[in-house]
């Protein structure tokens, strides 16, 4: 039993989170010393364009996570968190926008392009403050969590729960989606915000910039794991097992069921907020097609590939079902969603616990993997 | 909103902390009071003019055919059904119809369901550890240690329901009885005025029936408890004060003897078991 009573620090003695932490480090380091030491054209060496591959995977896997928490621990399939990462996105996008100054096609020392293109004459009032690093990075964290307290408040609340809860967190991703698509929102419509030069002063067109950028959504998912983690391994993660496997007995309990999936949906989104912004600027573009329903069912499938409720599972899912898609979208692209939807087949019929489950077998092929306390009950797995 | 308040009092005294005081207020009469409560579904009436008084302290059992509205009584004294007219009081200070179920379930009623309901996923330990009687909001539940006065007192209830050898096991793996005894257990860990039992011996084995009567009795005096039974027997071994619902209204109440000599309640019911 793990002796720290701090809830932030007691994974970081768990020997899972240490394996965890030391392989992502141990990965980014390794990625970052073949990008400098080893000379370009040599078989070892890492292509700038691979390193930011490979940043774009940590940014799914800590949306993954993200999803993870809800899901795995809380019992809540939430088919729109691509919302929140798209938020979290917008507004890394919109700071990045501002940085561009004057340098734009237009030459506005003030207005986006796309603004001067629309014929405004000012800026819409929810773009204030946005040229400061510091205020577009809380509203990275903020406008996520607040768009999830508020949907949450009125979900949980009203006790909408199971496939119904699903279906609206969909209506809520796609409706945000149609919303983002109009010109008039005043987020650059369906083209959204692209064409970024600088972030907190270094031009993001370096591999500098870029590596930098890459080693930053190592560290961010290190933190997002511990952060999940330390709730998880909490007596509050318990609860929230409580909450996913008998609902009405831990109302009797004396809990607020309400207020646990609501805690627990805010600081999820607000970590899907963050790997959005992560993303953005190494991808370099953002747009309304982040909102598609398609891509929160995406990370869903992520999460059951590697492993439901076991946080580093998702994490597993994220970067492998993002490695198979760009082989196979080089390879044969029209094939692509069959073999995802095939791999999302195979591993519910022959690993119900997902590749997590099958490292697990492996470790103690003699325990009772039911002994798990993690884990969710088998018929919920597919649900 | 008391989130907010939960950020910024952080110097707060755990209700586990302070003295023990119990909110109910029980020098005027009865610990829990039903006054002409009425229930329909769909047209269906429930409950019927309900009448029940449970005293501070008391063991009582309820029994009455299938449909007497037995299930029905319990909702409504745990906040999850609301009656169309009535008063419930609690003590003689708290209206139960105005709270909800985690507001009732703090003020010290805990109930047992019919059908055992743990957390499966959790180990026993576990089990008895959210049951605790502690600060129940969520910041302080996420930053909860586990002191050593805690894991005694648990150690305690594992020791009372029988279930130490099984404290780190999953309470999936337990038998029925075994869960029906935990539950039982979680009910206690939250320390309550008054226990909701409902059907605690069905499909136990006459062993393990004996043990439920030997813990429900050991409980009273010290809390009062309401059972909610079938079994005749076992009702007959625990019973004091016998209350004998019909059709969702009170036919009879007295001792056991008193109340299976009563003709009416012959006809509806013991006549058929015996």
């Amino acid at each position: 039993m793990p002796t720290s009573q701090t809830w932030l620090l007691r994974p970081l003695q768990e020997r899972s989170t240490q394996i965890f932490l030391g392989v992502l480090f141990a990965a980014v380091a390794l990625v970052t010393l073949l990008h400098l030491i080893m000379p370009e054209g040599h078989a070892l060496h890492v292509s700038a364009y691979t390193v930011t591959l490979l940043g774009k995977y940590l940014c799914y896997a800590l949306l993954a996570v993200a999803v993870d928490l809800v899901w795995g621990y809380l019992g809540i399939l939430s088919l729109g968190h691509g919302a929140f990462f798209a938020i979290g996105g917008y507004a890394m996008g919109m700071y990045l926008m501002r940085q561009i100054g004057d340098r734009g096609v237009y030459g506005d020392p003030v207005l986006p392009d796309f603004m001067v293109f629309l014929n405004w004459d000012s800026l819409p009032w929810y773009w204030q403050g946005f040229d400061m690093a510091w205020f577009a990075f809380i509203m990275v964290l903020l406008a996520p969590g607040l768009l999830a307290l508020v949907f949450g408040f009125l979900a949980f609340r009203s006790r909408v729960t199971g496939v119904y809860l699903s279906i609206i967190t969909q209506a809520l991703t796609f409706a945000l989606m149609l919303a983002f698509f109009r010109n008039e929102m005043g987020f650059g419509g369906n083209n959204g915000l692209t064409d970024f030069r600088d972030i907190l002063g270094f031009n993001l067109r370096t591999d500098a910039t870029r590596l930098g950028l890459f080693i930053a959504t190592g560290i961010a998912l290190a933190i997002g794991y511990v952060i999940c983690r330390g709730i998880v391994t909490s007596k509050l993660g318990r609860v929230s097992v409580a909450c996913r496997d008998a609902e009405a007995r831990t109302r009797f309990l004396g809990y607020r069921v309400e207020r646990v999936q609501l805690f627990v949906f805010v600081v999820s989104a607000m970590l899907a907020g963050v790997a959005g912004a992560l993303y953005v600027p190494q991808v370099g573009i953002i747009n309304p097609s982040e909102f598609s329903p398609l891509f929160s069912i995406e990370i869903v499938v992520w999460v059951a590939l590697g492993g439901r409720a076991t946080l580093y599972g998702a994490v597993i899912g994220a970067i492998l079902v993002n490695y198979a898609k760009t082989v196979f979208t080089g390879v044969m692209p029209d094939a692509w969603l069959f073999a995802l939807g095939g791999l999302f087949v195979l591993v519910t019929v022959f690993l119900p616990k997902g590749i997590a489950g099958l490292l697990q077998k492996r470790q103690k092929p003699d325990e009772d993997s039911n002994a798990d306390p993690s884990k969710p009950k088998p018929q919920e797995a597919t649900a | 909103m008391s989130m907010f308040e939960q950020l910024t009092n952080r110097e707060r005294v755990f209700e586990f902390l302070a003295p023990e005081a119990s909110p109910v207020d029980v020098r005027h009469g009865p610990i829990l009071y039903l006054e002409d409560v009425n229930v329909s579904f769909d047209g269906f009436k429930a409950i019927n003019n309900l009448n029940l008084t449970i005293d501070d302290g008391e063991l009582r059992c309820i029994i009455g055919p299938n449909g007497a509205g037995k299930t029905t009584m319990m909702d409504i004294i745990t906040g999850k059904t609301r009656p169309d007219t009535g008063s419930v009081w609690f003590g003689s200070r708290h209206n139960l119809l105005t709270k909800n179920e985690p507001d009732i379930a703090s003020l010290g009623i805990g109930r047992k369901f019919q059908k055992p309901t743990v957390f499966e996923a959790l180990t026993v330990f576990e089990n008895l550890e959210l049951a605790m009687a502690t600060d129940k909001r969520i910041l302080p539940t996420l930053t909860a240690i586990m002191k050593p006065e805690f894991r005694d007192r648990i150690d305690e209830v594992l020791e009372m329901i029988g279930l130490k050898q099984l404290r780190d096991k999953p309470a999936g793996i337990l038998s029925h009885g075994q869960k029906q005894w935990l539950e039982i257990g979680m009910l206690l860990m939250q320390k309550p005025r008054l226990l909701l039992v409902d059907e605690p011996v069905a499909g136990m084995t006459e062993q393990e029936m004996e043990r439920t009567a030997e813990l429900l009795t050991s409980l009273a005096g010290k809390q009062s408890v309401v059972v909610v039974e079938h079994d005749m027997g076992f009702v007959r071994s625990i019973a004091r004060q016998v209350t004998v619902l019909h059709q969702g209204s009170v036919l009879a109440e007295g001792t056991m003897d008193q109340v299976s000599n009563d003709p009416e309640v012959i006809k509806v019911y013991l006549g058929e078991e015996a």
